[in-house]
């Protein structure tokens, strides 16, 4: 398969600060990929270094093949942005910038412009400084998805938005996959990530921290456990990952969380100790981030994975 | 206090804290106005007989009549001081009143921080009043200030506070209509406009009324203010005029007030088009957001020529032989030459005032940048030359339009004033030679917006530079090395000399390089915040 973008050791400073220390990014052609961190990991300065906006200061990063700094102009005429935080011009209406940033970018489709209007409930003949947050959000989303870009960079595009018009947008989406086309989402909205993104890469600190499947990434988290047995339990804090284990009741009841690929080891040892109940809890897809937007990186004992599908 | 009230104290010493600079600013730049032409016209005219032969001179011009006003008692000091300050010091201080008004009340309304403010223990009226408080101190300040001064400079006592009240109380009505423009209009932006169109009204209302001499005056409260006669046997009861116009003002924005939402205006703004072709792209993108500075600039400078024009033949009269007044004619003294080097000198200035309108517009794209609105445009296919280009090309061809508008305004009130339009097409040539040092100016803004971005409002200091030279250089006799750091000084003082085209030459090129520059920077750069 085709990469549609390739970031590998991308590093970018401002003064003092490293926003980008050495991040990677692979984002397949025809996957809608969710971009994922905590505020300030370095999500936006990637996503304008793809965008030519940046210079970056070392490393490498390919845009559809080509150079996104040297060969911005081209570039652009093939992709759509959609910012998060949306400013527009407070003299213009909004049908006129989504047409402004159409032509720039090479013409408007106005079948499909009108039928987004229509869909995101947008009234085009206000003008900027009236709009609200959200409306100024769509604003920028029905000038992105009118085009016919085949790679969409959206920065926190939903931002705003209500929930019936998140919904509007995740079949928009949908229906960008179905053409073919690739979408680079960042968002903090984890339903939407897990409703919409085939592979989801984490930043941290301008580095990645992982990146794969959710159901990859599950499968390197931890399942939490909570275990009654006929015998006390004995010699289990031994194996190799386990954590917070909370044992009560004389030692024949115990909760703890497990490195979800251990969990068979983990069960095999307690069926030793005759279980008599047993419920296990996946982890939920906040848990899985929060642990990964909380913790130290340098202390993360499990390596970064790159994981492929 | 009752509960519309409530927290305005509160709210008046936050916004003294938040407006202190501009207050001083405002109050000291119209302030000195007046004590400045008035030490000015004792040092140039020093004996009666010189009054009088100016008073003979200037008596009767219907154009000086029409951009000063009525003519009391123009020879003595005090009247021609109120003369000359009168009209114009009105302006300033219903521009400062609208300032003042429209920051604290619609300004806040608009961006969301009155909001914040009114859902704390605040009344619905106290921002309205803390910003009429605010405004009438200021107001206030303006007459005692201005009366002072005028006595510490010799005039006489009631002709002083007379004049200061014409410029501060005449400031309270336009204080006024700015509270009712804020409750009209649901954006700044508007507020601004509406009051803005209210003093140039009332300016040429006075003015339409003093040529005529005829009721139009009292349409006006720039009228009524220079009808106090300040210095010419001083009347006080169109002060009163100007309180209860305040006074009614005042009222009916409250009424207003109370007939409104919050955040929204009386007159709901005007909706858009849905759609557009955009057919000129950027270029058209960069026109339509200048547009209305660009108009206004050209009107200003239209106006600017038209008042150095308004002078005619009459220059050896008002100009005098000090230092300074060579200054402004280009060393001569008398007869041909020396209207000649007037009006190069005059559209010299013109040409500097042009500059600033030049940068003005070139620094634009860096404030869109700034905004946050160029990142999205430069994410489509503009390409960043085209992006820069659409405003510096903007900045280059108006600038130059300006400053040939100002000249051929100039010498069409010349043509007014004395009957004779050859100065026409003399003069917008002569303006259209000092283009190049615009054209200067401009290219060194393009460099810093290109290479330093969070300095490119430095460009500003070049045109401070470049007036300074200007007026003080032959003065202080600045060594030649600082003088011809400004492009200006370079140029041929067309029409007292022939044109030189060396130095347009030279100016052009190093105007082409600087811009040149300036875009290589900008294609090297971060697009950054």
């Amino acid at each position: 398969m085709t990469q549609a973008i390739e970031i590998a050791g991308l590093h970018k400073s401002f003064g003092t600060t490293h926003a980008l220390d050495g991040l990677d990014l692979t984002v397949a052609t025809g996957e809608v990929h969710g971009f994922l961190g905590p505020n300030g990991a370095g999500k936006s300065t990637a996503i304008r270094i793809l965008l030519g906006l940046l210079r970056k200061d070392s490393g490498t990063a390919l845009l559809l093949g080509g150079d996104p700094w040297s060969e911005a102009t081209a570039l652009h005429r093939r992709l759509a942005y959609v910012p998060g935080d949306v400013t527009l011009w407070p003299n213009l209406s909004g049908g006129e910038v989504i047409d402004l940033l159409g032509r720039l970018r090479g013409g408007v489709d106005r079948g499909r412009r009108d039928e987004l209007l229509e869909r995101f409930q947008l009234d085009p003949t206000k003008r900027g400084r009236t709009y609200s947050k959200g409306n100024r959000q769509k604003v920028a989303l029905v000038a992105g998805l009118a085009s016919d870009a085949e790679l969409l960079l959206l920065d926190e595009p939903t931002s705003g938005l209500d929930p019936v018009m998140e919904e509007v947008f995740r079949e928009c989406i949908q229906e960008v996959r179905e053409e073919g086309r690739t979408v680079l989402l960042s968002s903090h909205i984890l339903s939407e990530v897990e409703a919409l993104c085939d592979r989801v890469t984490i930043i941290r600190e301008g580095r990645t921290v992982e990146s794969g499947t959710l159901v990859q990434m599950r499968h390197l988290t931890r399942t939490s456990i909570d275990v009654s047995t006929e015998r006390p339990i004995d010699g289990i804090t031994q194996l190799s990952g386990i954590h917070d284990l909370v044992t009560e009741a004389d030692g024949t009841r115990a909760r703890f969380d497990v490195d979800t690929p251990r969990i068979g080891d983990v069960l095999a040892r307690l069926g030793a100790f005759g279980i008599t109940a047993l419920s296990s809890s996946p982890p939920t897809l906040e848990e899985m981030f929060l642990r990964h937007y909380g913790d130290d990186p340098s202390e993360d004992t499990e390596p970064s994975t790159e994981l492929s599908s | 206090m009752s509960d519309a009230l409530a927290g305005t104290t509160v709210l008046v010493r936050f916004a003294l804290r938040r407006s202190r600079m501009a207050l001083v600013w405002w109050i000291l730049g119209i302030t000195s106005l007046y004590p400045v032409q008035a030490l000015a016209l004792e040092a140039t005219y020093p004996t009666q007989a010189d009054l009088d032969q100016l008073a003979a001179s200037l008596s009767g011009n219907a154009a000086i009549i029409a951009i000063a006003g009525p003519e009391y008692a123009l020879d003595t000091i005090g009247g021609q001081t109120a003369w000359q300050t009168s009209a114009f010091g009105a302006v300033l201080a219903g521009l400062m009143s609208t300032f003042l008004i429209v920051r604290q009340t619609r300004a806040g309304e608009e961006n969301g921080a009155d909001e914040l403010v009114r859902a704390g223990a605040v009344g619905r009226a106290a921002p309205s009043a803390a910003a009429v408080t605010v405004a009438t101190a200021a107001n206030l300040t303006l007459i005692a200030a201005i009366a002072l001064l005028l006595i510490a400079s010799g005039l006489p006592a009631e002709g002083s506070w007379a004049l200061g009240c014409a410029c501060g109380l005449t400031g309270m009505v336009f204080m006024g209509l700015a509270l009712i423009f804020a409750q009209v209009s649901s954006t700044s932006r508007g507020a601004w406009g509406l009051s803005g169109a209210a003093i140039g009204v009332a300016y040429a209302l006075r003015a339409v009324g003093d040529v005529g001499d005829n009721a139009a005056t009292w349409l006006s409260p720039i009228g009524w203010g220079q009808q106090m006669r300040a210095f010419a046997d001083e009347r006080w009861w169109p002060a009163l005029l100007l309180l209860g116009a305040t006074f009614v003002s005042i009222a009916v924005a409250h009424v207003l007030h109370d007939r409104r939402d919050f955040g929204a205006g009386l007159v709901a703004p005007r909706r858009g088009p849905a759609s557009k072709d955009w057919r000129g792209g950027a270029y058209e993108l960069a026109w339509r957001l200048q547009r209305p500075a660009v108009i206004g600039w050209l009107v200003g400078l239209a106006f600017g020529g038209a008042a150095y024009g308004t002078i005619g033949d009459d220059v050896g009269d008002l100009v005098g032989d000090s230092d300074l007044s060579g200054s402004l004619t280009g060393g001569e003294t008398g007869g041909r030459a020396l209207i000649d080097g007037f009006y190069g000198s005059a559209t010299l200035m013109l040409a500097i005032i042009t500059a600033a309108f030049g940068v003005a517009v070139t620094l634009r794209a860096r404030a869109e940048e700034t905004a946050g609105r160029t990142e999205p445009v430069l994410a489509t296919a503009l390409r960043r030359r085209t992006y820069l280009a659409s405003h510096v090309a903007l900045a280059v061809i108006a600038s130059t339009v300006g400053v040939v508008f100002a000249g051929a305004a100039t010498g069409w009130m010349y043509g007014v004033v004395s009957g004779s339009y050859d100065r026409v097409g003399q003069l917008a040539w002569s303006a259209l030679t000092y283009a190049p040092a615009i054209w200067v100016m401009i290219g060194l803004t393009v460099l810093l917006v290109g290479f330093v971005p969070r300095l490119a409002s430095l460009g500003w200091l070049g045109i401070g530079f470049a007036a300074v030279v200007m007026f003080f250089g032959p003065l202080l006799k600045f060594p030649d090395w600082i003088t011809d750091l400004s492009p200006f000084s370079h140029l041929a003082l067309v029409p007292l000399d022939d044109v030189a085209w060396a130095p347009i030459l030279c100016l052009t090129l190093v105007a082409a390089a600087l811009t040149t520059a300036g875009f290589v920077g900008f294609r090297r750069r971060d697009v950054q915040n």
